[in-house]
């Protein structure tokens, strides 16, 4: 059969024309669900994840416009090209969510998380710890003579790494918020 | 023009303003001010179903062949709980259906009170969207938000979850018009670059076909117009998905039949060898495409979905259209016509001969021969007999459902209402009940399997109270004939509970109910017996003995492309390997 004279794929403004193919690279992206904050809106996220299979890194949300009642859910998620539109679109059909940014393909975006680290340890530990948290820039929360609770913001890699140093440290427990992200620039 | 009343009024008086004119429902402690108001008032119909789960089939049925929204009424706990098959039912189909359900006072809420589930919980993954109307004031505005939802966009189940002390308390009424239908206005237009894109695909494409869905029958009558223009104008063959069958005429010369696992030859095989497919409001179910990877493989698609989600979910396509099917069409149309209604015409009626050879082998054919009614000859005389009435059909789930769907030809949209998405046996009486009440002067027929009907035979007490007369048709195989089918050509003839043991008499059943039944064994009498049914002046129960082991033909096997399909009595020993077994 001769060739449909067509060019392939759909045209430029089209939303589901981000890549050429279905790839099998597993991607992780950041996106930004701006919901209503009302009863029941993270479950259904949640829900809508575990539902059908897909991967939470992280989750963050909080509300950010009280008079609006808006939340913004942070989500980071591994995936598939394909499972990653499906996401996305799938975010989008759930009534109260209002806009579903893939921050990690709209452009360059800033990713922030917060860490508070339990060190324990006395000597030189405890000494090679403070020096290392001042390396970081993490601030002391939390001190007793054998203790200390660091807090550190910063990328999600920074935080892993801090992490890692301080293990062999006396590190005792972590909490981490998940990730904020926002898009750069003036919008 | 803001009012004082209570909840429960408010109910009614939304109800109302929504212009609902009937209601599936029952009873229970959590809606007994509902029933209250119910009670005083003439405006709205209750229809007593005989359980919740027939209540929401009821409505769903209602809501298919009218395209209004349908509305069921349930109380709270197991009420709630009995509406869930069907919520996910309408889920799965895009059926726009509202569920109240009762709900335990606010102040007893997760207290493991009497008839307490977590309803909204339990139905949040099987409802477009659910609330818990915890406020009177609130109430009007969400159930008109309710209705919104239900209604707009890809259609779908939603339910309200009503408190008592909501019910009981008093609040201001939100009229529909003041009533904010808050962000959520899906898009219906289509990107016009992608239609003029698809435009031009249309006038070069050598081997095109319309494959349609439930979507076009969604989008409304027009929507069902447009594209019998579109297909007649172009030329080009047509076939649909089990739910999408009456959006163009089973009668209609560019119609190639029914596509999918039990559709026809020459469908599947268009599909497989087009060059250019152009789905409408389908979703690339895996009863339609089989084995993914092989599924029509040298050709560009097109998909117009109002769910963007559908798009690229299942099959990568090269034209994605998100939009309305009405709207998509009036601008494919206008764009089509202003170019200058070009098709490649030498090359489309080499295709339609192709068809017409694939067509010639007959995939349906059958030999109705001695003293026992095959199912196929029994629905080729109901056809025959019950065309020319004002006839809607629904049906259960099994071979039955796949030989009315090929047997019986339907002219016209909203005429056809099956369990598709789902596949939920016992969807088909209550979903009858549904038509008949929206249809009250029309020829209803549920087309059942034996074993199918008796999960919902329970209705047959709301069938004779409400004088509707709903024409049970059931093949009696004395088998769960599809399981049986599966068991033999998958799993080595073993028949693992694929019977329908100590059936009832159907007929003593009948008049149990103070019903008409009719038993029919012989092909001879077939046509009487048929004929009686239609006119009888009330609900029939036709017990219709057919051949216990025919299987449904022409047949995809799961794993396999469509231009692997069984015919007829193929010798069909072995000829799913051990992929196909794991799908369903
Ligand atoms: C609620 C439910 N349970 C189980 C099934 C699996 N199932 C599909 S078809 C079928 C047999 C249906 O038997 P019958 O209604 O007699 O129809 P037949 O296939 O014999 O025409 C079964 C058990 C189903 N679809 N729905
Ligand atoms: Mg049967």
């Amino acid at each position: 059969m001769a060739a449909l004279k067509i060019k392939k794929g759909a045209s430029s403004h089209s939303a589901y024309n981000l890549r050429p193919t279905f790839s099998d690279v597993e991607e992780v992206h950041t996106l930004a669900v701006l919901v209503t904050n009302e009863p029941g809106v993270l479950a259904r996220v949640i829900g809508l994840f575990s539902g059908r299979g897909y991967n939470i890194e992280s989750l963050t949300v909080a509300e950010v416009d009280h008079t609006g009642h808006t939340s913004r859910i942070t989500i980071v998620t591994k995936g598939k090209p394909q499972i990653i539109e499906q996401i996305k679109t799938q975010l989008g059909r759930i009534v109260p969510v209002h806009e579903v940014h893939d921050l990690t393909v709209e452009g360059p975006s800033v990713e922030r998380e917060l860490g508070l680290f339990k060190v324990a340890g006395e000597g030189d530990k405890r000494v090679e710890a403070m020096r290392l948290a001042d390396i970081f820039r993490a601030n002391v929360v939390d001190t007793t003579l054998e203790s200390f609770v660091f807090e550190l913001t910063g990328a999600p890699e920074k935080i892993d790494a801090f992490a890692d140093l301080m293990r062999p440290l006396g590190l005792v427990e972590v909490a981490r918020t998940g990730v904020a992200a926002l898009a750069r620039g003036a919008h | 023009m803001a009012r004082q009343m209570t909840g429960a009024k408010m109910v009614v008086q939304a109800l109302k303003d929504q212009g609902v004119d009937t209601v599936f429902g029952y009873p229970g402690g959590a809606v007994l001010p509902i029933y209250d108001e119910i009670f005083q008032q003439n405006d709205i119909k209750h229809i007593l179903v005989r359980h919740e789960q027939g209540a929401v089939h009821a409505a769903e049925g209602y809501a298919r062949s009218t395209g209004k929204v349908g509305v069921a009424l349930v109380t709270s706990g197991p009420g709630a709980t009995n509406a869930v098959t069907g919520l996910t039912d309408a889920l799965l189909d895009s059926i726009p259906i509202v569920v109240l359900s009762g709900q335990v006072p606010t102040f007893m809420i997760g207290s493991d009170a009497f008839q307490e589930a977590d309803t909204v919980g339990i139905t949040r993954p099987c409802t477009k969207h659910n609330w818990l109307a915890k406020e009177t004031d609130t109430l009007a505005e969400t159930l008109h938000q309710a209705f919104h939802v239900a209604r707009s966009g890809r259609p779908g189940p939603v339910l309200v979850d009503i408190p008592k002390d909501t019910q009981f308390a008093s609040g201001t009424y939100t009229t529909r018009q003041e009533t904010k239908t808050s962000h959520y206005e899906p898009q219906l237009k289509g990107d016009i670059t992608e239609i003029t894109a698809l435009v031009e695909l249309m006038e070069q494409a050598e081997r095109p076909v319309f494959y349609t869905g439930g979507g076009v029958i969604n989008s409304g009558p027009a929507a069902s117009q447009l594209l019998r223009e579109l297909v007649d104008t172009t030329g080009f063959p047509i076939t649909s998905t089990l739910m999408g069958l009456g959006a163009y005429p089973g009668s209609g010369k560019n119609w190639i039949g029914m596509l999918g696992m039990h559709g026809l030859y020459e469908a599947n095989m268009a599909m497989h060898d087009c060059d250019l497919m152009i789905n409408i409001g389908a979703r690339f179910d895996d009863r339609i495409t089989g084995l993914i990877s092989a599924f029509s493989p040298n050709s560009k698609k097109a998909h117009i979905d109002i769910d963007p989600s559908s798009i690229n979910k299942v099959i990568r396509v090269d034209i994605p259209i998100v939009g309305d099917v009405g709207h998509v069409l009036e601008d494919i149309l206008k764009v089509w016509k202003s170019r200058g209604r070009k098709t490649n015409k030498e090359a489309v009626a080499k295709w339609q001969a192709q068809i017409d050879q694939w067509r010639a082998i007959k995939c349906l054919d059958f030999k109705q021969e001695g003293k026992t009614i095959k199912p196929q000859h029994a629905l080729v005389r109901l056809e025959e007999l019950t065309k020319k009435y004002d006839r809607y059909i629904t049906t259960e789930v099994g071979q039955h459902q796949m030989w009315a769907a090929q047997y019986l030809t339907f002219d016209d949209p909203n005429r056809w209402m099956t369990s598709g998405g789902l596949g939920t046996m016992g969807y088909g009486f209550p979903a009858s009940i549904g038509v008949q009440l929206a249809h009250p002067d029309a020829l209803v027929i549920n087309v059942a399997g034996e074993a199918s009907w008796l999960m919902n035979m329970q209705e047959m007490g709301t069938a004779v109270q409400f004088r509707l007369p709903v024409k049970q048709f059931i093949l009696n195989n004395e088998r769960l004939g599809m399981v049986r089918q599966w068991q033999e050509l998958l799993h080595g003839e073993r028949y693992s509970h694929s019977w329908s043991e100590a059936l009832p008499d159907f007929v003593k059943l009948a008049e149990a109910f103070g019903a008409k039944g009719i038993l029919c064994s012989d092909p001879d009498d077939l046509d009487d017996a048929i004929m009686e049914m239609i006119t009888h002046d009330g609900p029939v129960i036709f017990d219709c003995l057919v051949e216990k082991h025919e299987n449904c033909f022409p047949m995809i096997p799961s794993g396999k492309p469509h231009n692997e399909m069984l015919l007829g009595e193929a010798e069909t020993q072995g000829v799913i390997q051990s992929g196909g077994a794991v799908l369903v």
